[in-house]
């Protein structure tokens, strides 16, 4: 599936390497963005590519956050609560983001929207709490700007991507989450 | 002192990611042009007299490993451009190669050229999606206006190609043979040095491992000289770096300033101080892998050998600052989380020892301590210090110690029952 409807892609990436192995880390995340997730039949066929083990794959793709084995929600929202985020009230920014997706840790919405976990460090901790949505990041979140986001991402999908760190002084009603 | 922008020239001119900008605003890729004129040894040596030192973490001189890559080696030569940044409190690169790019890639082909380096591998993290898709269209525009490629700036015998590579969340592939391995395809864990990447890297074969912000530094010191860049920080800590301060204060972010600022203007004036006109009761200067600080310390400048001087580090350029009112077990618990979830496996003293380190801490938390947890917290932490394979778990036993030693009262309050008295952190939670 992969090689029929990314070909072009796939021999682009190829050629970046002197061995083919190496293009194991992109060539995860074509496959993963064709099947929806890493099946055992995108795992195979990353391996017939490369000329790996089936298992090898596997395993280097279970090393890393970012691949997928089980299905997911068309959104990814990944959450950073590491301690610079916690300090300023990341953990308690997540519980009111579960809340209002009526979900727990690790989940995935009944519809098949949203799937939802905590992540470490994202390189974006001056603009906590911060999260990703599909890997486009989203910062200084408050519940009423989590609230729209879910709102936005339900109505008319993802925004347009930018520059962020977007850094912004505290006030005294900056949501400390405490 | 003021802010000075070596780095963040984005702050200054506005739509530097552009390419005509960058041309016409910012003498771009002149200092190439320089370079192709000189001989290798010429611009590491330029490197080495401006005393530019790696700000990716260890802080090592960067024209010295240079000149470490072999001379006249046939076949391939390898730069790879470290720009995982996982460490947490840590966020210069992300602004860098998001607003800046064109002055990264300057800097990466003038140091392929001082290397010998035939390709160069920008391993970014998974996660830089937008960051990534700037980098690439600064490399597409470099191959464009025949800066790389073959015939490099019209040199018949100087051709190079860059890549990106993405990586997809895992710290430890931030250490830079963990990084070769990942590469390479295989699981991203250390290699044990020597031998070094200069001998032998990426497929065996010559590599420099260097820090985006390292790299970017490069184009200016070229133009103008090594005593321009030494005009500012110390003598051995030359220049500016990007300090990114999160936590507790008033104006949270990046904060590019000479090397010699101490953490006290940089706290106190340019972050605005501590939140909630509450008092400091201690700050990490380089990313949580350097030891804790405390108020005594305010007054060090921010170089690395001050720092090292205090028991701590340089680092990564994260300062991460914590209010009075802060535990420092929950502080420890937070970082332990960090390691434990990181650690690569490879040997035991990390691998069981950062999951003896949480399950303790997480008793703490959910006020399931028992009595003599903090004794043997802290024996599990000295058990690993200097036993584990590479610096990931020694960070999680100096986090561990560094806190008991100032804050050690911290941590005997628990037991009889007490639980953490704010949010309970969710990991503790689904431990128990
Ligand atoms: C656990 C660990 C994580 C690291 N993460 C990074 C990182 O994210 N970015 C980085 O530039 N260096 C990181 N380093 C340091 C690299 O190993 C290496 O020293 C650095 O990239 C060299 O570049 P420089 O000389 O330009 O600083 C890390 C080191 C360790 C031990
Ligand atoms: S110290 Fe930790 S991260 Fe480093 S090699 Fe050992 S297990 Fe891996
Ligand atoms: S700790 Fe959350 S982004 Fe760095």
């Amino acid at each position: 599936m992969l090689l029929e409807q990314r070909r072009e892609k796939v021999e682009e990436i190829l050629s970046h390497y002197p061995q083919k192995r190496a293009a194991l880390m992109p060539m995860l995340y074509e496959a993963q963005e064709v099947y929806g997730y890493l099946t055992e039949e995108a795992i195979r066929e990353v391996a017939a590519i490369l000329e790996l083990d089936p298992t090898e794959v596997y395993s280097v793709s279970e090393f890393y956050s970012l691949y997928y084995h089980k299905p997911t929600g068309k959104y990814i929202i990944r959450f950073c609560t590491d301690m610079p985020c916690a300090l300023v009230g990341a953990e308690h920014a997540y519980q009111q983001l579960l809340n209002l997706l009526g979900l727990k840790n690790g989940e995935t919405s009944a519809d098949g929207l949203f799937t939802v976990e905590h992540c470490v460090c994202l390189a974006a901790c001056a603009t906590a709490p911060v999260l990703q949505v599909n890997r486009q990041f989203f910062e200084n979140m408050t519940e009423a700007k989590m609230r729209e986001l879910l709102e936005t991402l339900r109505t008319s999908g993802l925004p347009e991507d930018g520059p962020v760190m977007k850094f912004q002084p505290r006030t005294a009603d900056t949501p400390t989450g405490f | 002192m003021e802010q000075l922008y070596l780095i963040c020239r984005h702050r200054e001119v506005p739509n530097l990611h552009q390419y005509e900008t960058y041309i016409q605003k910012e003498q771009g890729y002149q200092a190439l042009q320089q370079v192709l004129k000189l001989s290798r040894d010429e611009v590491i040596d330029i490197v080495k007299a401006s005393g530019l030192r790696g700000r990716g973490g260890a802080g090592f001189p960067t024209g010295l490993k240079w000149s470490f890559m072999p001379k006249n080696v046939q076949g391939p030569v390898y730069l790879v451009i470290n720009c995982a940044e996982g460490e947490p409190g840590t966020f210069g690169n992300h602004e860098i190669i998001e607003n800046n790019p064109h002055q990264l890639i300057e800097g990466i082909i003038i140091g392929c050229y001082a290397i010998g380096a035939t390709a160069a591998y920008i391993y970014h993290r998974g996660e830089f999606k937008y960051g990534a898709e700037m980098m690439q269209r600064a490399v597409d525009e470099a191959y464009k206006q025949g800066w790389l490629g073959k015939k490099v700036g019209g040199r018949e015998d100087v051709s190079l190609d860059i890549y990106l590579h993405p990586e997809a969340s895992a710290y430890i592939c931030g250490e830079e043979t963990a990084q070769l391995n990942s590469i390479e395809g295989y699981l991203g864990q250390p290699r044990l040095k020597p031998p070094f990447p200069a001998q032998s890297g990426l497929w065996k074969r010559p590599t420099t491992v260097n820090n985006v912000e390292t790299l970017a530094h490069v184009p200016a010191i070229i133009r103008n000289g090594p005593a321009w860049f030494r005009q500012w920080g110390t003598e051995k800590s030359p220049g500016t770096r990007v300090y990114c301060v999160s936590g507790h204060v008033m104006r949270p972010g990046n904060y590019e300033l000479p090397m010699n600022v101490t953490a006290r203007e940089l706290i106190f004036e340019h972050a605005g101080g501590i939140w909630k006109g509450r008092g400091l009761k201690g700050f990490i200067p380089g990313g949580v892998s350097a030891p804790i600080l405390t108020n005594d310390h305010l007054d060090l400048p921010l170089d690395y050998d001050s720092l090292a001087g205090a028991g701590s580090m340089g680092g990564s350029g994260g300062v991460i600052v914590m209010d009075d009112q802060t535990d420092m077990a929950w502080l420890a618990k937070k970082m332990v989380d960090f390691y434990s979830h990181e650690s690569c496996g490879k040997c035991s003293p990390c691998r069981e020892g950062t999951w003896w380190q949480k399950n303790l801490l997480d008793r703490m938390m959910t006020g399931l301590a028992r009595s003599g947890d903090v004794e043997m917290l802290e024996m599990v932490s000295e058990q690993m210090a200097g036993t584990c394979f590479c610096p990931l778990g020694e960070s999680s036993q100096m986090v561990v110690l560094g806190a008991m030693k100032y804050f050690r009262s911290d941590f005997e309050r628990y037991g009889q029952g007490k639980a953490y008295d704010g949010v309970i952190p969710m990991s503790a939670i689904e431990h128990h």
